[in-house]
């Protein structure tokens, strides 16, 4: 079960830097969505996985009897998917912003921040 | 129940001992500016208001932060640990002398930045949300520095990125756009890569609480395996890119000088700090045989952010796109600091940390003031300041001379002890490094104070014969109101102090230092005398 996880998460891990790699940015945000998905599975992967084995202390005991399902990675990851799912849907509008303001939505040239033939500063007083 | 016949020993798991009052200060700073952001957020029409509220929160966390230092500096680490579960269950937050210190330089600055914005920023800007944005920038800026927990700091992280998208694009101009996409879209990725980090250090350790995981790989025979080597790797990304380290440093001068300048202010102050803390905590304390492994790497990373910083802020003439390289320039001295890793060298880069964050925060604030008093940030267009203030000639004078470390003023005392400790330990490269770096960083500022200051009227015109720049405003009313030149005037004069009465300053980042290299303090506070 790990393995084909781990796989997976190689895989997406993959996909989101090849996306990430390009030059259009709607293209970059689905890299960054992806990736944060692969993170997300690395987390619950290295929580151990565990199917169908809830968590639950029987009352009599402190401590479960049998290895359970561990629960603080489901904890992490939702921080984790929440945190990624705001950060995505912002940087979404930013991104359509900068389309509606700019033109472009190609990094290559969007350049009014660092202009392409900014003049050297004086060279002499 | 079922249960009820079951007796529950609290004390295995719990602190039974009510929280001392004084440690509530712990997460004081975190809680004060959260509930100021949200008032400043329900009062967003009533833009007067904003200012004040926001400038009294700032207040209280100035004050808050200071209780916490003194009471660190009394009692040692101080340790408070959520819903009183006992370490490492409950999330901790951990104060050492080095938290409680850039917390509170960080808080002074925070303050100056909401006086200075009581003047420059209009109200349709407050009514965008520039205090309750500021507010929470802060709330994740202390808890980045407060946490104990390292999950935990990736949160904190994540609250200061996502009040910093908000800052940044106050006003909705083009340029701030095009910045904004730049800035969001690295630093979401550098967070990513601390996230992975983070995901397989507890795949390792199962724990999250940074001073669980100081023990246990203090604990491991063989410090430098695959995994954890990778972890370190990784850290290593992702608070590289924070800090705008060479060679993920492009995001910052394509972004820093688009914002109001009192943002970019804030900014270069805090930001790529938070960055820096967090290398010095996770490497230092957390991975200290990593950072062994790694020194080489990090010796050359500062090497070369070093040079990039100096050489790119010769290369400008917008007068914040070359401060955007002297705040990188200055990360290259903290990280040689953490290349070299002794006591004497992390003082240093605290030191450096504490002077960098008001120095930068001022130089920002003061270009601020030559775009009002000249009408442009280019050197090309300005001229004749000194005509109009000699004052304010003479408060950039000081600043220059600080940012490039020269004496007698806060950044000279950081620069000698890096330096040293850099030729102490063979790294002849590295010392030389910072030396050459200080040198330019010498020319680009005696630069603007030549063409800015000195020289008569903007280039083109008789020397001596200042022109009105058509288009330019006067300024007068913004130059007039107090609220510019107090947070100036604080924060350089905390550079002269740190520069000619150094002691306090110096036995503090000592103490924060000797703190993160032998942590026995922090992990008694964490988990008892054991």
């Amino acid at each position: 079960m790990e393995t084909i996880v781990v796989y997976l998460i190689g895989l997406f891990f993959a996909v989101a830097v090849y996306l990430m790699m390009s030059r259009q940015i709607v293209r970059m945000l689905l890299g960054v969505a992806i990736l944060g998905n692969a993170v997300n599975m690395l987390i619950f992967t290295n929580g151990r996985l565990t199917r169908e084995v809830p968590p639950l202390i029987p009352s009599h005991l402190y401590t479960p009897e049998v290895a359970t399902a561990n629960p603080l990675p489901q904890a992490l990851v939702l921080t984790a998917i929440v945190i990624s799912f705001s950060f995505f849907a912002f940087l979404l509008v930013l991104a359509f912003r900068a389309y509606q303001e700019l033109g472009t939505d190609e990094v290559d040239e969007m350049r009014l921040a660092e202009p392409e033939n900014d003049q050297s500063p004086p060279q002499g007083y | 129940m079922a249960g009820s016949s079951v007796s529950v020993d609290y004390a295995l798991a719990m602190a039974t001992e009510p929280v001392a009052a004084g440690d509530f200060f712990v997460v004081a700073p975190s809680l004060i500016t959260l509930l100021g952001g949200s008032l400043c957020l329900m009062l967003r029409k009533h833009t007067d208001w904003q200012a004040r509220l926001g400038i009294g929160f700032l207040t209280l966390l100035v004050l808050a932060n200071a209780g916490l230092l003194i009471r660190v500096l009394d009692h040692g680490v101080i340790t408070m640990v959520m819903g009183s579960w006992l370490p490492p269950f409950g999330i901790a937050f951990s104060v050492d002398a080095l938290s409680a210190t850039m917390s509170f330089v960080g808080s002074i600055v925070a303050f100056c930045a909401g006086l200075y914005g009581a003047a420059s920023i209009d109200s349709t800007g407050r009514r965008y949300g520039f205090y309750p944005f500021l507010l929470l920038l802060m709330t994740g800026v202390s808890g980045a520095f407060l946490t104990g927990d390292i999950f935990n700091l990736y949160v904190w992280f994540e609250v200061l990125l996502i009040a910093s998208y908000g800052l940044l694009i106050l006003g909705n101009d083009r340029m701030q756009l095009d910045g904004a996409v730049k800035y969001g879209v690295l630093n979401l990725i550098g967070t990513n890569f601390f996230l992975i980090a983070t995901g397989l250090l507890y795949g390792i350790f199962g724990t999250l609480n940074m001073a669980d995981i100081a023990i246990k790989v203090a604990a491991l025979n063989e410090p430098a395996s695959g995994t954890l080597a990778t972890v370190a790797a990784l850290y290593f990304l992702a608070f590289a890119m924070k800090a705008a380290a060479f060679p993920v440093n492009f995001w910052l001068p394509a972004s820093y000088h688009t914002p109001n300048i009192v943002v970019s202010a804030v900014f270069a102050g805090l930001l790529t700090k938070v960055g820096v803390y967090a290398l010095i905590r996770v490497f230092v304390m957390i991975l200290p045989a990593s950072r062994g492994y790694m020194s080489d790497l990090i010796a050359l990373v500062a090497i070369l952010t070093l040079l990039t910083g100096a050489f790119g802020a010769l290369a400008q003439s917008e007068l914040r796109r070359m401060l955007g390289y002297l705040v990188i320039a200055g990360i290259g001295s903290m990280l040689a600091g953490v290349a070299v890793g002794s006591t004497l060298s992390i003082s240093g880069a605290i030191f450096y940390a504490v002077h960098s964050i008001i120095v930068m925060t001022a130089l920002y604030m003061a270009s601020g003031i030559i775009n009002l008093m000249g009408g442009s940030y280019d050197l090309r267009a300005i001229g004749g300041l000194y005509q109009k203030s000699a004052a304010f000639a003479a408060v950039f004078l000081v600043l220059g001379f600080a940012v490039s470390g020269l004496p007698p003023f806060s950044g000279f005392w950081p620069k000698v002890i890096l330096v040293d400790a850099a030729f102490s330990d063979g790294r002849s490269w590295l010392g030389a490094a910072i030396l050459f770096s200080g040198f330019l960083t010498t020319l680009a500022m005696g630069r603007v104070w030549i063409f800015a200051f000195w020289r008569g009227g903007p280039e083109g015109t008789a020397d001596g014969q200042a022109v009105a720049v058509p288009g330019a405003p006067d300024g007068g009313t913004a130059l007039a109101s107090s609220a510019l030149w107090l947070p100036l005037g604080i924060l350089t004069a905390l550079i002269v102090y740190f520069g000619l009465q150094p002691e306090w300053m110096l036995e503090l980042s000592t103490r924060g230092a000797s703190g993160v290299v032998e942590p026995f303090g922090y992990l008694r506070s964490v988990f008892g005398d054991q």
